[in-house]
């Protein structure tokens, strides 16, 4: 974990409330893809944990959706304003599990950290495919970005307006795929257990204090014990997670 | 011994400066930051004699200038900490560390309190009768004169080390509970723990917080601590440990004007985890600022 002044050097809409941010500064923390950042707002007492899209000489892609008072003071932010940002934040996704034909679903916000662990995969020579859902076509983004990095890739859409109608878990049944890796809204993720034949690895959100395992807010139990979203997670493996309820 | 030296129950401390316990684990996060012997000393995760998995989530919510937490007491257990977490915090921390200990009847503070005295890493033990965030117990012995006096004279009767009792703001005369602890023993006193709290979430019409209300902390509570470690101060002969809302070199010289003979810092280490070793570094500014040569009996007349 490192404190670090980043100043923003870009900062536009996506969607209609999803933004992509780009950071500059000190991101030697940042040691894996699936870890998050914690940033301070001014007037705001805790800091917003958004998860790392990119992190790549320097410069460090975010790319959040709009949904309350932080999200929305980043939103209305410029290139040249300063944030206080806490990086290197959570594990991240081990890959040396994926074989070799890892399969990735990212629903809505949870498509960001996909980008960094499709990227890393396709480096490790991974043969890729991602599986993007979202809930109609004015919300999708990164179809192009991930169909840059060599992945096959499949849209869903809720309604159907673009892509395969229905949920990731519908082109999911369809796949061959040796290891799956997912974030989402937990819905999504209690789908994704279910319909998954493999061996895979879920990120998980929680509302946090600190971010960095020192207030016990986020905790969560395990098949192995309990655990801190923001320290030992947000990334768990499918055999270690206990739903509740 | 240094300019921003103080005295608490006997051991001298470099600085007034502690971290909080629940803010502060048991230590090692921050030391992987920064060399946390540069503290006066720090409260440890409230631990209590069984493990404790805590509340549902979401445990946290965020308040103007502070927040709320229902964690509810998360701990190893007693047996863990002094088999575990002490082992371990021995590597990055030489000084005398406070211990934090919770219950749900005299009986289990007793026996936490007991295991801990053995330790020698532990310097103090701080006995929190207010936690708000479990039910039938924590603030429930905090909230009365004769609950608080029962605990402090039943943990004196099995400890040596100094017993500080951390006190609940959540009652209507403090000073009468901080008075029945000191004539039942208690070597010090400590507060303001958290105050009780709630926020709904207007969107899906419930308590943003699974377990409805929790504990308001930050700096928005920070008048309401220097009020009460004011009145409690200047009513008890025992050594008091100001905390609620700390943030800055300045509110700690705050806290020791109000009576404070040393000072806690707690929802401040979660947004910045520097916030103490900071305040540590200001301490000397703020000090030359105002004139104060040292940092003993500070106490406004």
């Amino acid at each position: 974990m490192k404190q670090t002044i980043f100043t923003i050097k870009e900062n536009f809409a996506l969607t209609s409330n999803v933004y992509k941010m780009l950071l500059e500064g000190d991101t030697s923390a940042v040691t894996n893809c699936g870890q998050f950042v914690n940033i301070k707002l001014d007037g705001l007492f805790l800091r917003r944990p958004i998860s790392v899209c990119d992190c790549e000489d320097g410069v460090l892609t975010l790319i959040y959706k709009v949904v309350g008072k932080g999200t929305e003071q980043m939103s209305a932010m410029g290139a040249g304003e300063k944030l206080d940002v806490l990086t290197g934040l959570g594990n991240g996704y081990d890959t040396s599990l994926s074989g070799d034909k890892p399969l990735l679903l990212g629903g809505g916000v949870g498509v960001p950290p996909m980008y960094m662990l499709c990227k890393k995969l396709i480096g490790e020579g991974k043969h890729v495919s991602v599986i993007l859902g979202f809930n109609t076509k004015d919300e999708i983004f990164y179809e192009d970005e991930f169909r840059a990095l060599g992945a096959q890739v499949t849209v869903t859409t809720v309604d159907g307006s673009y892509g395969v109608k229905g949920f990731v878990t519908d082109v999911m049944k369809e796949s061959d795929y040796s290891y799956f890796y997912t974030c989402g809204p937990e819905p999504m993720l209690k789908a994704v257990y279910r319909t998954s034949v493999t061996e895979g690895q879920f990120s998980f959100e929680e509302r946090m204090g600190c971010g960095f395992g020192a207030c016990m807010g986020c905790s969560c139990k395990t098949i192995t014990g309990y655990k801190r979203i923001c320290k030992e997670g947000p990334v768990m493996k499918k055999e270690e997670i206990l739903w509740e309820s | 011994m240094g300019k921003l030296s103080v005295n608490l129950c006997g051991i001298e401390l470099d600085n007034p400066v502690i971290p909080a316990s629940g803010t502060f684990g048991f230590g090692y996060e921050f030391a992987e930051l920064y060399d946390i012997n540069m503290l006066g000393t720090f409260s440890f995760k409230g631990t209590t004699k069984e493990a404790r998995f805590g509340n549902p989530t979401p445990r946290i919510a965020e308040t103007p200038n502070g927040m709320i937490n229902a964690v509810g007491l998360q701990n190893p257990g007693v047996e863990k900490v002094v088999s575990e977490e002490l082992p371990k915090l021995a590597k990055c921390f030489d000084k005398k560390v406070m211990a934090n200990v919770s219950g749900f009847s005299v009986e289990e503070y007793v026996y936490t309190c007991e295991k801990i005295d053995k330790c020698d890493q532990v310097g103090w033990i701080e006995v929190n009768i207010s936690c708000p965030n479990v039910h039938g117990g924590g603030m429930a012995f905090g909230t009365t004169p004769e609950g608080a006096a029962e605990v402090t004279r039943a943990v004196k009767a099995v400890t040596t080390k100094p017993i500080i009792i951390k006190l609940s703001p959540n009652v209507t005369d403090i000073v009468a509970i901080a008075k029945a602890c000191e004539a039942a023993g208690a070597d010090g006193i400590s507060l303001i723990n958290t105050l009780l709290g709630m926020r709904i979430d207007l969107r899906t019409r419930k308590p943003v917080i699974a377990n409805k209300m929790g504990g308001f902390s930050g700096s928005a509570i920070f008048p309401v601590a220097v009020r009460m470690v004011y009145q409690v101060s200047h009513a008890v002969n025992i050594p008091v440990v100001g905390m609620g809302g700390v943030s800055s070199a300045e509110d700690v010289i705050e806290m020791l004007m109000a009576g404070a003979v040393a000072v806690e810092v707690g929802a401040a280490n979660l947004v910045d985890p520097y916030a103490c070793k900071n305040i540590i570094e200001d301490l000397p500014r703020v000090m030359e600022k105002y004139r104060i040569d040292s940092l003993r009996d500070l106490k406004i007349q």
